[in-house]
């Protein structure tokens, strides 16, 4: 946290807020590696577009200081940051052609024209748009365009790039086929990236860690594995994947993992231990749906049953939503191994590792 | 060959050609939308398309006094200016008979477009017609018409009168649109500059076009950052703001303009506060009315919501992303507002122009109220001859040429701009 000299980006005690009544976001502090890509993920209105904004010094942090590179940026304007930027609806400027959209950012550093030239060239081959300079924004399809302002914010050789939401207005085959490119040309280049989403597959296929928001708190950062599989409180555990819950109270504490009495006389599970702390609490069990397993009476330790209220045929596996423990939205997957064969209505009994319950906050 | 073999083969179900039976479709829409569209079709004839035809065929049309001296006319153009220096008999002959025997109020308006060719003819014809009908009503025939003529008023030996008539001797002419800018017809029918103290209209044409150009300028220079407020400010203050800017559509012209006339004038408001703080003497005052600087003064203020307007419906769309893009990608807010935010406001800036401009070079009230005698526009010229001289001929012809130069500019700008890229709210 406090060796800087590590990181490339740095969020130091950052507050921001803008009517001087609500903080949108709250005593950041976020370490970025050079290279990185590093995601913000969270619903809307948590904070994201707040965040980057500062990092490109279009708002001013109430309070806390970011760093770029050990140096402090807040005095310097965003005209001199050298951060590329994709913009949540392109900023294409519409009266100039996507050459000369390329070509603005290389004219106001006095590159020479020969060279302005290659580079365009060059940025354009790179998202595989080579012939389409001399049209308009207004000409090119959605992914297109978002190809071009990619393109824009990277022509310049920037130290980092701000991506905000980019692929939002893409159809979903768009939206993959483009997450896999900006993963490729990160790769390729290795610039830092920023990226800024409120999709969490997005988040989890594209990033090397990813920051979660809420109400302006980064609730865990974290690798995608870790933040799927070892949610560090429920916000994170729900918003990340899919998710059961339970609720109950802490009867026993043991080292790392406890035993939780569930509300409503359901009985006791066995949980690790990881956002509660003392015997008497309320907590929230955290299981995902594929580690529960059905009709297997012999393994793990916890042993439950559950009435089927609906079967969802998808192919591979079926989704079979539960009434477990007073909870109905309790969703099992059954991996389609040919030997399922019971009906809606029907009793299962489930059981669980208590390796995978996570008992969290409430 | 194929071609005529697949459309001859495109047959509804029922066997009827495809394309008729699309028209027989189509029909009852096209008549309703013609049915919904005739009202206003018929409104534009009736209150533009009928009255501006009507204003260009007055602007080119003698055929009352060619109707009223059809014989005359006939026999001076057989008239050779430089053999004879009158017009031969024949000339006076048919005058004669045409005055004697003519309708007196045919005559009587054809004397007053004699007048606007050269003054004097009226009183002249009226002395002569009077004497004429003496003449025959004793019965006498006169030996020479032309002596006849010359002894009732030795002005008829004048050739500079009869030079005059090449002013009004063809039905369809081009003479009112000379006289507009200061021209006329020589006694060999060339066209001339009219003699200095008749030159009126190009002056007034120029000064006109001075103060459109300056109008539409200092709207531009006001008007640009309104409208940029109007476009960023969070709503409440803008709709504030747009209330401020669209006052003066509430209060009537009349009374802008007579408060101007408050304000600038010499014992006004604005020259009593600069006194009052010593900027100027109590012998210095400044005339601020009643000239060209007062047209500008109230007229670009009064047009202003004219530029603001288009202006504001171009920025409003503009996203406040670019700004921030173009400064994001290294270019300084001067710079990032130069390359980025002014060339998209262009179709703004010239509809706003396009609109000030046109309204200005038309404009009436205002410079005649507070304009006095040197800041009048062409405006005041066509008042003038409406109602004082009758001269409609005149008036149709600097209306027509008013409407020219707007084509011009409408031409141009959508040479230049593209008539699409028009945006006015
Ligand atoms: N210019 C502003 N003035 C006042 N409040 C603002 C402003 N911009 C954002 N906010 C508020 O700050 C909070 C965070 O906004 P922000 O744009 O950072 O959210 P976000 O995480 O990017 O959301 P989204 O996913 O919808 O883009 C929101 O509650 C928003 O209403
Ligand atoms: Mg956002």
């Amino acid at each position: 946290m406090n060796d800087t000299s590590q990181s490339f980006v740095k969020f130091e005690k950052i507050d921001k807020s803008y009517d001087g009544e609500v903080l949108v976001v709250k005593n950041l502090n976020l370490d970025i590696a050079k290279g990185e890509f590093v995601t913000m993920l969270g619903p809307s209105g948590s904070g994201k577009t707040t965040t980057l904004m500062m990092l490109a010094g279009f708002e001013t942090p109430t309070n806390g200081e970011i760093f770029l590179d050990t140096k402090p940026i807040s005095k310097i304007p965003p005209y001199e940051r050298e951060i590329g930027m994709v913009f949540q609806n392109y900023a294409l400027f519409p009266h100039m052609t996507v050459a000369e959209n390329l070509s603005f950012p290389l004219e106001v550093r006095k590159i020479s024209k020969p060279d302005i030239k290659e580079k365009v060239q060059k940025a354009l081959d790179m998202v595989e748009l080579g012939n389409f300079g001399t049209r308009f924004p207004a000409q090119l399809s959605g992914g297109q365009q978002q190809r071009v302002a990619l393109a824009r914010a990277l022509v310049f050789e920037p130290r980092l790039v701000l991506m905000d939401e980019p692929l939002g207005a893409l159809d979903k085959n768009l939206r993959e086929q483009m997450q896999y490119e900006i993963k490729h040309i990160h790769d390729r280049i290795g610039i830092t990236v920023v990226y800024v989403t409120h999709d969490q597959s997005e988040a989890l296929t594209m990033s090397n860690r990813i920051a979660v928001f809420n109400d302006g708190v980064v609730q865990q950062l974290s690798t995608p594995d870790i933040l799927y599989e070892k949610p560090e409180n429920s916000f994170v555990a729900k918003f990340i994947g899919e998710n059961n819950t339970l609720n109950g109270v802490v009867k026993e504490v043991n080292g790392s993992s406890c035993t939780v009495e569930l509300d409503g006389g359901f009985g006791m599970v066995k949980a690790l231990k990881i956002n509660v702390n003392e015997v008497g609490e309320k907590t929230q069990l955290s299981i995902r749906p594929e580690r529960v397993s059905i009709d297997s009476s012999t393994s793990g330790s916890n042993n439950f049953s559950g009435k089927i209220e609906e079967l969802i045929y998808l192919g591979d596996h079926i989704r079979a939503r539960l009434d477990v423990c007073g909870n109905n939205e309790f969703i099992v997957k059954v991996p389609n191994e040919g030997s399922f064969s019971h009906k809606e209505g029907d009793q299962l009994n489930l059981s669980w590792d208590s390796e995978d319950v996570r008992a969290l906050d409430i | 060959m194929e071609v005529t073999i697949s459309t001859a083969e495109l047959l509804t179900t029922d066997g009827i050609p495809l394309k008729q039976s699309l028209r027989k479709a189509e029909r009852r829409n096209k008549l309703r939308a013609f049915l919904l569209v005739f009202p206003l079709l018929l409104f534009i004839i009736v209150t533009f398309v009928m009255p501006i035809g009507d204003m260009l065929l007055r602007s080119v049309d003698d055929s009352q006094i060619n109707s009223v001296f059809s014989n005359t006319f006939d026999e001076y153009k057989n008239w050779d200016k430089e053999a004879d220096e009158l017009p031969p008999e024949e000339v006076y002959k048919s005058l004669f008979f045409e005055l004697a025997n003519g309708d007196k109020r045919q005559i009587g308006k054809a004397l007053t477009r004699m007048n606007y060719a050269k003054s004097g003819w009226k009183s002249l014809i009226k002395k002569t017609t009077r004497e004429i009908k003496k003449i025959v009503k004793k019965g006498e025939e006169p030996v020479s018409y032309k002596d006849t003529f010359i002894k009732i008023n030795k002005l008829w030996a004048d050739p500079t009168y009869w030079y005059s008539f090449n002013q009004m001797v063809s039905e369809r002419s081009s003479i009112y649109y000379w006289n507009a800018i200061d021209r006329t017809f020589d006694k060999d029918g060339d066209v001339v500059l009219q003699d200095e103290k008749r030159r009126m209209y190009m002056n007034t044409w120029i000064r006109t076009f001075k103060v459109s150009i300056y109008v539409t300028i200092f709207c531009l220079i006001l008007g640009f950052p309104v409208a940029h407020l109007l476009a960023n400010l969070p709503l409440r203050y803008s709709n504030l703001l747009m209330i401020f800017v669209l006052l003066p559509f509430w209060t009537s012209l009349l009374v802008r303009t007579t408060a101007w006339i408050v304000m600038l004038q010499q014992n006004g408001v604005i020259n009593g506060i600069l006194v009052w703080l010593g900027v100027i003497s109590d012998d210095g005052r400044i005339q601020m009315v009643y000239n060209e600087a007062g047209t500008l003064i109230a007229m670009t203020q009064i047009l202003l919501p004219f530029m603001i307007l288009p202006l504001y419906s171009v920025m409003r769309v503009i996203p406040k992303s670019h700004m921030r893009a173009a400064q994001n990608l290294g270019a300084k807010p001067a710079m990032a507002f130069w390359r980025v935010y002014l060339p998209q406001t262009i179709p703004g800036i010239s509809a706003g122009g396009l609109l000030v401009f046109v309204l200005a070079i038309g404009y009436f009230i205002t410079p005649e109220l507070v304009g006095g005698k040197d800041g009048k526009l062409i405006g005041s010229w066509i008042a003038y001859h409406l109602r004082t001289t009758l001269n409609w001929g005149l008036c149709a012809a600097l209306g027509g040429i008013l409407l020219g130069i707007m084509l011009i500019f409408y031409w141009l700008y959508n040479k230049i701009v593209g008539i699409d890229n028009i945006k006015l709210g």
